[in-house]
């Protein structure tokens, strides 16, 4: 069973190494070149959206649709409002049998 | 949060005490990394496999922290220190999404860093605790909370140069990887795809609009 504080600890040291090298790396830079830059700016639209993947492709259709449909909603409405529609959307949907 | 409370049941099934079990939640604080181990651990996998597939699993912080740090310039060390401790995803996106248009404070990012820490934990130890006691998840939609929540989040970027084909490309290439390679590589492919996108896109200051 040690083994798993073990385990613990150098999961947690290795997570936050990669919580802080991206910053250490990049402050190296005097001035950061703009397609770096570029780069950088995206980084939250393309890692978020790769979240999503895995219930994306495993489940079935009623997640598919509630998905992109949230996408859609997103452009309306809040975060917090599009979760808790897409929410009752799937509550529903799966209470009626889908 | 109901991952949280699901990582803590799921965790004291498998044999870890309950002290383990929000230990590993206060130090890793990686909700994905954590479902992995607890599934290599279950095969009885060696430890450093099980290293090897969280450092995969959260090799896109090295690409938050680059993107966050820029912006913590008036954070002193030891808050640069504990901002990154805390540095999860829907921290970064809600970090991310207010430089789009205000400062990013220390109250703003410490008091929402916090919440979702001290959540997780909370939820964590109640779900080893009083584990089993949320039967049926899916009856509530509860397994969607974090997909929608990201994908509304994705959302919230599209002002940003070149959304439609950094998202696009990025959900497309984690799509065939995941199908292909699997798991955990989708996310630091198909992000990495994304991002290569918008280092390509724009040659140097200005291009086409």
């Amino acid at each position: 069973m040690s083994d798993i504080w073990l385990l613990i600890a150098l999961s947690g040291l290795l997570t936050y190494a990669t919580r802080f090298a991206g910053h250490l790396v990049l402050s190296r830079f005097e001035r950061v070149p703009p397609r770096l830059e570029a780069a950088l700016d995206a980084v939250p639209a393309a890692m978020l959206v790769t979240i999503v993947t895995p219930v994306f492709v495993d489940g079935g259709w009623l997640e598919r649709i509630i998905i992109i449909a949230s996408g859609f909603l997103a452009l309306r409405l809040s975060v917090l409002q599009t979760v808790i529609v897409g929410l009752l959307a799937a509550a529903l949907a799966r209470s009626a049998g889908y | 949060m109901p991952f949280g409370a699901l990582f803590g049941t799921l965790a004291v099934d498998s044999g870890l005490t309950v002290a383990q079990t929000v230990g590993f939640s206060a130090t890793v604080y990686a909700g994905a990394s954590q479902f992995v181990a607890l599934q290599l651990l279950a095969l009885s996998s060696p430890i450093w496999s099980i290293l090897i597939a969280v450092v995969a699993l959260n090799f896109r912080h090295v690409l938050y922290s680059a993107s966050i740090g820029r912006h913590l310039g008036h954070f002193s060390r030891g808050e640069k220190a504990a901002a990154f401790f805390v540095l999860v995803d829907p921290l970064f996106a809600a970090a991310e999404e207010r430089v789009g248009h205000r400062r990013l404070t220390r109250s703003y990012y410490f008091t929402f860093g916090l919440m979702l820490y001290v959540g997780w934990s909370v939820s964590t130890l109640l779900g080893a605790i009083f584990g089993g006691l949320i039967e049926d998840q899916r009856a509530f939609g509860f397994d969607l909370i974090l997909p929608v929540y990201f994908i509304a989040q994705t959302m919230a970027f599209r002002q940003r140069a070149g959304f439609l084909p950094v998202a696009g490309v990025a959900a497309i290439v984690s799509i065939l990887v995941y199908v292909t390679i699997g798991s955990p590589w989708h996310v630091t492919l198909g992000g990495l795809a994304g991002i290569a996108v918008a280092a390509l896109r724009r040659p140097a200051g200005n291009g086409a609009p």
